[in-house]
């Protein structure tokens, strides 16, 4: 990797890591689209800075973005305050319009002696490529404030994201607080500009945030991993930009973001999508398996107090319990290899083991039955409301009394040899 | 053509607005206008690919691509909701990555196409006169007049005939639900909607552009009235106004026709602000005064 090839990816990186731990609180503020109005609202500072001084030089038109980015900020709060707009419309307005302006006085620079587009375009849609030495020590040294400021405003950012009344009611100034932060996110847009553009700026706001909030709960985690992230698709990016000549990189480190959210949304261990799909499917199993349990149980508990063998007939779960025999066969099988039935001539018994687990399950659903009858005249409740419900310890005999009241206590009891009516 | 040219110009314009208004008027009352900025964007994908595909500017695949590219975000959103994202967060999400494989494809694939990264920004309003939908030898006018003109047919057809759907989805999602309304089914209609206006507006007037005929003129109506079929009559008008407005801006500075029609889009608006008869500023202040 030539120097200039390290520079871009340096600067990509950091760019990424200031976009990901501000990007964090924007998110939790639900407020995340907040960079990408602001990267709009900051061209027709772009551009007027340069038709006032004349120069492309960094510094004034970096200048005249923050300007017009605070401009963007006051207007778009005192759309949502002193107008019956929400929120969303006043950033969309001053998005816009701020771009329309943005554009027309790019079209009027690009007239002006020594404005050819070349320059002044790659604020649209960036120009990572072009990034040297000094942009790095620029972007380097935004990137380290800004990490400073989180660092030092933690606890203030914190409550701005989760709980600003309770801010004001400890005596912050959350006002100041506010207008703080979106300083430091305009801060990020206008570094962000060069090298990413205006456009896809907004995405190393959001997305690396996105991701970086599948994986943990905890904000102080949440921070420095989506640093992380924006960082890895600044790397990420640039890395693939060097595999062919017209590969872009603006557009390729915001795919590299996504690519690390998606990735993030399905494996994440608790929130993500296959980590949630395979709970419920777990619990599905479960109740099945509790249901099959029951019925096995209700069928068996008829026949012995009728008299019969306790044992039960496929045809008799479909007809009886609704359980129909395409999906019991396998469930039946599964219970057998557990030993907790056996088959018989087509028809199935339970085991000791099965009938005491059986027992349980049966005892329990009952409990749960009495406890919805009775649930006006409790004061305690359940403790767990999973595939098997557990009740408060202190309410257990009286819900047992009721059983017996309504006969339904469960009468096959375990521990005898199956077919014994207790 | 040329003396008529300033005039298709306004009609293009005014057509693309109206267009935009009506659906954008729904997006304000169910606070998605950013959805407008994202599907905007998010068309980009849709319009590369039918490029490629027809190999020419202007096919109706275009249309079709970038419709379904927008109805994609869309349908995005509410899936990556339903995973546990927030709205806004899974916009940015979804249509920052959508655009940036549009602009990724263009320059990857794109370069000999007609289709520029500058077409994406200002779109093409200026050359609409020129641009003639011939018939064998007969031309049938600028094309994008029947194109935008075609679009807000379509838009003007869908909401009178769904007026009362739309308009109780748009205030009482739940209460629509429970009436029996299939929000679902609405919600993805006003998403076909508006993507298929946002490829108008994005033809006519670019990416960045079409938003602010979704936006604009719907919220400087929504100040200057409380009625849903006023507001959107007065969305169409203003959006029209400021199509002519930002003709004649665009001529007295020499810029570009779409931005100047964006910012005349905003005047407008900042007049409604300050001075529209009850939710104005100025009538807030009096009113607030001679309470107090």
């Amino acid at each position: 990797m030539d120097a200039n090839t390290q520079w871009v990816m340096t600067g990509t990186a950091l760019l990424g890591v200031a976009g990901g731990v501000l990007g964090s609180f924007a998110l939790l503020r639900r407020r995340a689209l907040v960079g990408d109005v602001l990267a709009h609202a900051a061209l027709p500072g772009v551009a007027g800075a340069f038709l006032a001084t004349g120069t492309k030089a960094v510094g004034p038109l970096l200048a005249g973005a923050a300007i017009a980015a605070v401009a963007g900020v006051l207007t778009m709060s005192a759309i949502a305050r002193f107008s019956r707009l929400k929120a969303d419309a006043a950033m969309s307005l001053v998005l816009t319009v701020f771009f329309g302006l943005g554009i027309m006085l790019l079209g009027a620079a690009q007239r002006s002696p020594g404005g050819n587009q070349s320059g002044l375009d790659k604020f649209l849609f960036g120009q990572a490529a072009a990034i040297v030495g000094r942009d790095v020590r620029v972007i380097t040294l935004a990137a380290a404030l800004l990490c400073l400021l989180v660092l030092l405003l933690f606890k203030e950012f914190k409550l701005l994201a989760f709980d600003p009344e309770f801010g004001v009611g400890i005596g912050l100034p959350m006002a100041a607080v506010e207008l703080v932060f979106n300083l430091a996110v305009v801060l990020a847009v206008v570094i962000g500009l060069e090298a990413v553009g205006v456009v896809l700026m907004a995405a190393l706001l959001v997305t690396p945030a996105a991701a970086a909030r599948c994986w943990t709960d905890r904000l102080h985690l949440m921070v420095p991993l989506s640093g992380l992230f924006g960082a890895l698709s600044g790397a990420l990016g640039t890395a693939v930009s060097l595999v062919g000549p017209r590969m872009p990189t603006g557009p390729l480190i915001v795919l590299a973001a996504t690519g690390i959210f998606v990735a993030s949304l399905l494996l994440a261990p608790r929130r993500g999508l296959l980590a949630r799909s395979l709970r419920s499917l777990r619990t599905r199993k479960a109740a099945q398996r509790e249901r099959l349990l029951v019925a096995l149980y209700d069928l068996a508990e008829e026949a012995a107090g009728a008299g019969n063998a306790p044992a039960v007939t496929a045809e008799a779960l479909e007809r009886r319990r609704g359980i129909p025999a395409r999906s019991a066969g396998p469930q039946l099988a599964r219970l057998a290899r557990e030993g907790l039935v056996d088959e018989a001539g087509g028809t199935w018994k339970l085991t000791g083991r099965g009938l005491a687990e059986a027992y349980q399950a049966a005892r329990s659903e009952r409990l749960h039955l009495v406890y919805l009858m009775h649930q006006a005249d409790l004061d305690g409740g359940m403790t767990d409301q999973g595939v098997r419900p557990a009740f408060a310890p202190e309410i257990v005999p009286q819900l047992e009394q009721w059983l017996r009241q309504h006969g339904l206590e469960p009468r096959l009891l375990p521990g005898h040899t199956a077919g014994e009516v207790g | 053509m040329g003396a008529l040219a300033p005039l298709v110009i306004i009609l293009v314009g005014a057509q693309v607005a109206g267009a935009c208004a009506l659906v954008g008027s729904f997006l304000l009352l169910r606070r998605m206008t950013m959805l407008g900025d994202a599907i905007s964007h998010a068309v980009l994908p849709g319009i590369a690919v039918a490029f490629l595909l027809s190999g020419r500017p202007q096919s109706p695949w275009a249309l079709l691509g970038a419709a379904a590219f927008g109805l994609l975000c869309a349908y995005l959103v509410q899936a990556l909701q339903r995973a546990g994202v927030r709205e806004d967060a899974g916009t940015g999400v979804a249509f920052t990555g959508l655009f940036a494989l549009g602009v990724l494809l263009i320059s990857a694939f794109a370069d000999h196409v007609h289709l520029d990264l500058d077409h994406v920004l200002y779109g093409e309003i200026a050359y609409a006169p020129w641009d003639l939908w011939l018939v064998g030898e007969r031309s049938l006018g600028p094309r994008a007049l029947w194109t935008t003109g075609g679009i807000f047919l379509l838009d003007l057809a869908a909401v009178l005939l769904f007026y009362k759907e739309l308009k109780f989805c748009a205030f009482d999602p739940e209460t629509a639900e429970a009436a029996g309304i299939n929000v679902r089914a609405f919600h993805y209609l006003l998403m076909t909607l508006v993507s298929v206006s946002a490829v108008a507006a994005f033809d006519a007037v670019g990416a960045i552009l079409a938003v602010a005929m979704l936006v604009v003129p719907s919220a400087t109506a929504y100040l200057l009235t409380d009625r849903l079929s006023v507001m959107l009559g007065l969305a169409v008008g203003l959006g029209a106004l400021a199509s002519a407005l930002g003709y004649l801006l665009s001529r007295a500075t020499d810029t570009s026709v779409a931005a100047a029609m964006a910012v005349s889009a905003g005047g407008l608006f900042a007049l409604a602000f300050f001075l529209a008869p009850r939710h104005g500023l100025v009538a807030r202040w009096r009113r607030r005064r001679s309470d107090g």
